[in-house]
């Protein structure tokens, strides 16, 4: 290369993004992905809606810091069991993206979700693919006016509608739609509806592949979790290659040189992410199954056997294994480890939920004495009781203490509190001047125990420790 | 300008702020594109080891549109906002005048409760079981750092379910205690009493006073000496409720009542104050907290209060 010939050439670090006109796929997989939508969609619009004692079955009241779920009314302090679903949650992930790859990405994200439905109806609006391509080439005309707006008009309600949704389990359903209808949301309440709206829109209408591509954190480290035996969409090699063109002249002897694969593009045409599976495996792939789909259907109609395109793993793709080896290669050891964490943090949540008692207790001793004589050879201490009644349901609890031989309430040994209400009763203990000459209770430090139990429900009792202090 | 100590400071952080975020849209804009080699086709034109080039994966064209608007959020942000040096922005915000308006608003909800107790009798708020736990609820917040959580008090703190009272035991004197706070001063009495014999003869018989046993003989002399004491505590060491002066005369002793802790506060004095919460909380919340302290030795209605609910956590 002579110097004096190089012309540097200016290359862009950042390029437009290219329409994709993904057409519509129609088959086993895709009747899959709209069962998805249906039940993701019936479960999030509707959820909201429902009652439970009076109140709406699941609602987040971020003011109140209070989660209704059913008959669960979760507080601050119980954070815990939100993390254990997250947990749950990014397990359940593991799992699934070692057994099958990103079934998530192609079938229950919502990302996908969402785009299916705003795809579907610029199918209904716009038409089908080439109808699309025909329309965004055509310059303006009343008809492209027309379509474009109705479609962003759509778009727009069924986007409003579902930040209305999110809205809704934070915010009561009912009082929101009247006071939607009312004009008098608070800014926050139309902030978040709008943004969710937007983020909605946004996504499924105009960003859609990019999400996956370069927005979604998943699609980065869920490599880390493929290995030979995960279960991915892939185009088969040797039985498709050479590809070419149906042909009708030819002879038997050709058509055994030439491979399955007529050429037809249809697996490209599908692609929501517009990649050409037949080039192998590639980051880009949602494995949404569209493109197993379509070549399918193109083998049905050319009357070859189906899975050209198919489910398959690597380790069968190198060795011919049958779908029955690729069925006991399932069940290796990293999905059983997978499988143990999971069953084990599942079991312990469960557990753990099961056995929650709503209702709370801390033990604040005064700071402000170390302890005092009263009358009658008694020592006193002063505690603040923090009751947290995290229940529903108001109840009268009765105060105990225990650990000393002499030790008692000097004060009431009831509380009553409403429904998820908390209280602070600050309560007198006393202990006896000749028990701590006794040595029951030393001078210094001694261990007690308050214990709280519901008048009405025995099984509804907590414990808690505190310490109580004799004088020297 | 306080907080900084000349104005170079002040200059310093905006031109260093403003010529960073800057400093970001000039590095973007000269990075976005890139001169190559002709023929080096689809690669950036940068090789390492001999044959490892960098292909040109461009990123979408928005990314670069995301941070262009980062900078110019950025930019609007920091004339609106204060941010820049000591420049208090345009819409003039501050922290505390995000507290205040809080406050303001906290008022407006619980305003008309307080309102409608404050212009009850504090008997018969205190007789209210609401009000009763708005009580307790901020007598343990603000009272029981000093009076206890029981509100019996500590050493040099004074019991509040006694029938005994420094400055008076009335709702309305209570409320006045609470509000404007109280000095409780008794001066180093040692030179007036006389000698150390003196102070402690005098307080053998302060505590016969109240009934406590006591050397006979150090009382008698103790009387003789008790004169400089009559002015506040009264000749029968009964007290002054006006002056706040004890009662020395009951069984109740705010720093105690052995004859060391008595001397003690002869010769050294003592000094007590209890801080006064107008300012703080507002006529209408002390209103309610004066009818908790009244009722916590008084009983104003004994039957609702032991149904006092719970507050409901807001
Ligand atoms: S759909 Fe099937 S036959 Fe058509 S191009 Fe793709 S792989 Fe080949
Ligand atoms: S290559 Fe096939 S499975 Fe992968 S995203 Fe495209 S259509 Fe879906």
């Amino acid at each position: 290369m002579t110097e004096a010939a190089a012309k540097p050439v200016v290359i862009r670090m950042y390029a437009a993004r290219e329409e994709i006109y993904p057409r519509e796929a129609k088959g086993r997989y895709a009747s899959l992905r709209w069962a998805c939508v249906w039940i993701t969609q019936l479960v999030f619009y509707g959820l909201p809606w429902l009652n439970w004692n009076g109140r709406q079955a699941v609602l987040f009241d971020l003011g109140a810091r209070k989660f209704y779920i059913f008959g669960m009314v979760l507080w601050p302090q119980d954070f815990i069991y939100l993390a254990a679903l997250l947990i749950i949650a990014a397990y359940l992930l593991f799992l699934v993206t070692a057994i099958a790859g990103r079934v998530w990405c192609g079938f229950a994200c919502p990302q996908t979700v969402y785009t299916e439905i705003f795809m579907w109806i610029e199918r209904k609006i716009e038409g089908a693919r080439s109808a699309r391509i025909r329309l965004d080439r055509q310059p303006w005309t009343a008809d492209k006016l027309a379509r474009k707006t109705a479609k962003h008009l759509a778009w727009g309600v069924v986007a409003l509608f579902t930040g209305f949704s999110f809205v809704a389990y934070f915010a009561p359903v009912r009082s929101l739609l009247s006071n939607i209808g009312a004009f008098a949301l608070g800014p926050w309440e139309w902030f978040w509806i709008g943004f969710y709206a937007f983020a909605t829109y946004g996504n499924a209408g105009w960003l859609r592949e990019q999400v996956c591509k370069y927005m979604c954190p998943y699609a980065r480290f869920q490599s880390a979790m493929f290995d030979k035996d995960t279960l991915i969409v892939t185009y088969d090699q040797e039985r498709g290659e050479p590809r070419g063109a149906l042909n009708p002249k030819a002879t038997p002897q050709d058509a055994k040189k030439k491979g399955d694969c007529i050429d037809c593009n249809m697996c490209v045409q599908v692609c929501p992410t517009g990649i050409d599976i037949r080039k192998g495996l590639q980051y880009e792939c949602i494995g949404c199954a569209a493109c197993v789909d379509a070549c399918n259907g193109v083998m049905d109609k050319i009357d070859l056997s189906r899975g050209l395109i198919r489910y398959s793993t690597d380790n069968a793709m190198d060795n011919k294994w049958s779908a029955r080896r690729i069925g006991q290669r399932i069940l290796r050891t990293r999905v059983l480890i997978y499988t143990a964490l999971l069953v084990l943090i599942v079991a312990g949540f469960g557990t753990a939920l099961a056995l929650r008692t709503p209702l709370k207790l801390d033990v604040i001793r005064d700071r402000g004495s170390m302890g005092r004589e009263v009358g009658d050879g008694m020592i006193e201490n002063v505690y603040r009781l923090q009751i947290m009644n995290t229940a529903e349901t108001g109840h009268t609890f009765r105060i105990k203490v225990s650990g000393i031989d002499s030790v008692r309430l000097a004060t009431t040994d009831q509380a009553v509190l409403d429904g998820a209400s908390t209280r602070a009763v600050p309560v007198r203990v006393q202990v006896e001047r000749s028990a701590a000459a006794r040595g029951a209770a030393a001078p210094g430090s001694n261990h007690i125990e308050f214990e709280l139990t519901a008048v009405d429900d025995p099984s509804l009792s907590v414990r808690e420790k505190a310490v109580f202090i004799v004088p020297k | 300008m306080a907080d900084f100590t000349s104005g170079f400071w002040d200059l310093y952080i905006i031109v260093i702020t403003v010529l960073a975020i800057l400093g970001c849209g000039v590095l973007l804009w000269s990075q976005s594109t890139h001169k190559v080699e002709p023929g080096s086709d689809g690669t950036t034109g940068h090789v390492w080891d001999e044959d490892l080039t960098e292909l040109n994966t461009p990123l979408p064209r928005w990314w670069m549109w995301l941070f262009y608007i980062t900078i110019v959020f950025a930019l609007v942000y920091l004339v609106l906002y204060p941010g820049l040096g000591s420049y208090a922005g345009k819409l003039g915000w501050k922290s505390s005048g995000a507290y205040q308006e809080e406050l303001v608003k906290a008022d407006a909800d619980y305003g008309p409760l307080f309102a409608k107790y404050a212009s009850q009798d504090l008997k018969a708020v205190a007789a209210d079981p609401q009000a009763h736990a708005i009580g307790e609820r901020m007598f343990l917040t603000y009272c029981a750092q000093c009076h206890g959580s029981d509100a019996r008090g500590n050493k040099g703190y004074p019991d509040l379910t006694d029938k005994d009272w420094l400055y008076g035991g009335e709702p309305s004197v209570i409320k006045a205690t609470i509000m404007k706070g109280r000095n409780g001063m008794m001066p180093p009495m040692g030179a007036a009493v006389g000698s150390e014999a003196d102070i402690e003869n005098v307080a053998h018989y302060v505590k016969s006073l109240s009934g406590l046993t006591a050397d006979p003989i150090k009382v008698s002399f103790g009387k003789t000496k008790f004169g400089a004491c009559i002015a506040c505590h009264g000749a029968g060491g009964v007290g002054n409720q006006a002056l706040g002066a004890p009662n020395l005369s009951d069984k109740v002793w705010l720093y105690g009542g052995s004859a060391e802790t008595i001397m003690e506060t002869i010769r050294k004095g003592r000094t007590n104050t209890m801080p006064s919460f107008h300012e703080f909380l507002g006529e209408s919340k002390v209103h309610v907290l004066a009818a908790y302290v009244w009722s916590l030795s008084n009983d104003p209605a004994p039957a609702s209060l032991a149904a006092a609910p719970g507050v409901a956590q807001k």
